[in-house]
């Protein structure tokens, strides 16, 4: 038995090939050994693939709860007199967008050239204070990218990284419906703050910041909190039946919900118009964003919809489509745990629409697969 | 790890069992599964296909991963285990149970170049 290149899942995933000594871990580490973890390298960080079953995982936060140590992705503190001015600036989606404290934000991060240089979810905290979370393989590169646009425009702006040293954040998703009633339960102290907040909302209580985000499709928060207190809350979290979930059920999870992941579905090659991000760019108001004058140039050439396997198999990331308008490739792929069939999201020709009935080229045949809205399954519910 | 020593293995995580007929029985071993999770999709080959050993002769799909499970000697394939087609979790369960496919081999003799558990063994401790 041989195990397909192609099937490591984009460049984050590593299952098979460890790099223990040189990867870098988060404060739950050990936590996950404990607990059985298999644990892989994604983006240069020891993470938890699974606790034994992905897909009990996975069915876990479609029903119950699971949590998820994101704590690999990096915070990031933009403060000062011109903090909005700057990300006004920096992001494609419209900052200006965030009046209410505590309402967040889904943007990408673009180059000049219009490609993706990270996605990301800004947080607003107060005036003049921003908390922006990255990814873990980008962060660096995000930083170094951050504060060379601050420099070059001369703005009033700190930028500092939450997640190695003095200060140090970890960040805990708990997700699924009753992911809420159980954070309240671990945090009764938190319950005032989080009892009204609505969704893509956060709150600030005392050291923690609870938001109702995610990347599951299902309701929930991501808490963030200093990187010492996190071992005691994931282990009263499971007390209250929590169940820890590695980041295989956390990628099922979130292509069920037709959510991109970067560096597979969208890189620095890719406009975001052409990874179904066109609702996150705000080209409509008067503000100048780096890679609006590209984005202009260069309008949507590639629809970004699911696939639902007709044939049996398995869908993959790479897999060539063809379809009576022309040739696509599937972006991300899997089986889809609840419903029990592979799924796809795929870059399409234009034309190609919800309905239509393609051909996945699986090693040497091809595969019926028809093309659907590119979110599978919202709050428990099969939507296609 | 579990690795029964009435078996015979290859470098690449096949199990063989020879039977009482003097066909052969294939499966992947415990470690294969284990490295793979949760399985979801079987591949099998058609009865009657002529292998070479080292030949791709099935495909196991989990979650996350693809991998091809290779004929362990030459032989023509007599059936797959169709059982699988619909329960591939079954490899998970007890992978020396869940045999993939069946095969007549053009020389039971080939059999005494696999590997036994104990060098099998050796090969899953170096991994």
């Amino acid at each position: 038995m041989r195990v397909r290149p192609f099937s490591a899942s984009g460049i984050h995933f590593n299952t098979f090939l460890l790099r223990i000594d040189t990867m870098q871990k988060t404060v739950l580490n050990e936590e996950h050994r404990r607990r059985g973890a298999r644990m892989v390298d994604f983006g240069g960080w020891e993470m938890p693939l699974h606790y034994g079953s992905q897909i009990e995982e996975h069915h876990a936060v479609r029903g119950d709860a699971g949590m998820f140590d994101v704590s690999h992705m990096c915070a990031v503190d933009v403060r000062g007199s011109d903090a909005r001015a700057f990300l006004r600036r920096l992001l494609a989606n419209n900052v200006d967008r965030l009046q209410l404290p505590g309402k967040a934000l889904y943007s990408t991060m673009l180059n000049e050239a219009g490609g993706v240089i990270d996605d990301l979810i800004v947080y607003h905290l107060a005036e003049n204070d921003f908390r922006v979370v990255i990814n873990a393989a980008t962060a660096a590169n995000d930083l170094r990218w951050m504060t060379a646009r601050r420099d070059e425009w001369g703005l009033a702006v700190t930028i500092s990284a939450r997640r190695e040293g003095e200060g140090a954040l970890a960040m805990i998703a708990v997700q699924g419906p009753q992911a809420r009633q159980k954070v309240g339960q671990v945090l009764p102290e938190c319950q005032p703050a989080c009892a009204g907040l609505k969704p893509f909302f956060a709150a600030s209580v005392g050291e923690h910041l609870i938001a109702r985000t995610g990347y599951t499709g299902e309701d929930g928060y991501e808490i963030t909190l200093p990187a010492a207190q996190a071992v005691s809350l994931w282990n009263r979290l499971a007390d209250a039946g929590a169940q820890p979930c590695g980041l295989g059920a956390r990628d099922t999870l979130r292509l069920e919900a037709g959510m991109n992941l970067y560096g597979q579905d969208m890189d620095e090659s890719v406009s975001p118009l052409d990874a179904g991000l066109a609702w996150t760019v705000d080209l409509a108001a008067p503000r100048d964003f780096v890679g609006k004058t590209a984005l202009l140039a260069r309008p949507q050439r590639y629809g970004f919809l699911g696939l639902l396997l007709i044939d049996r198999g398995v869908l993959r990331a790479h897999q060539q489509v063809e379809s009576a308008h022309g040739a696509g490739e599937i972006t991300s792929g899997s089986f889809s745990p609840t419903l029990q069939r592979a799924i796809a999201l795929a870059r399409l020709p234009l034309a190609a629409a919800v309905g239509d009935i393609v051909q996945v080229r699986v090693r040497e045949k091809l595969l019926a697969a028809r093309v659907v809205k590119p979110c599978f399954v919202r709050n428990g519910s099969i939507l296609v | 790890m579990n690795i029964p020593t009435d078996l015979k293995y290859t470098r690449s995580h096949e199990w063989v069992r020879l039977e009482a007929d003097g066909t052969i029985s294939v499966g992947i071993t415990d470690h294969a599964q284990e490295l793979l999770g949760d399985l979801v999709f079987i591949e099998l080959p058609e009865p009657g296909r002529e292998l070479a050993a080292e030949q791709e002769a099935a495909v196991v799909e989990s979650v996350k991963a693809a991998a091809d499970v290779y004929a362990p000697l030459a032989g023509t394939v007599i059936e797959g285990n169709e059982a699988l087609a619909n329960a591939p979790e079954l490899v998970n369960q007890d992978a020396y149970a869940a045999w993939l496919f069946r095969m007549r081999p053009a020389a039971v003799g080939d059999l005494d170049n696999l590997l036994d558990a104990a060098a099998y063994q050796e090969i899953v401790a170096a991994a």
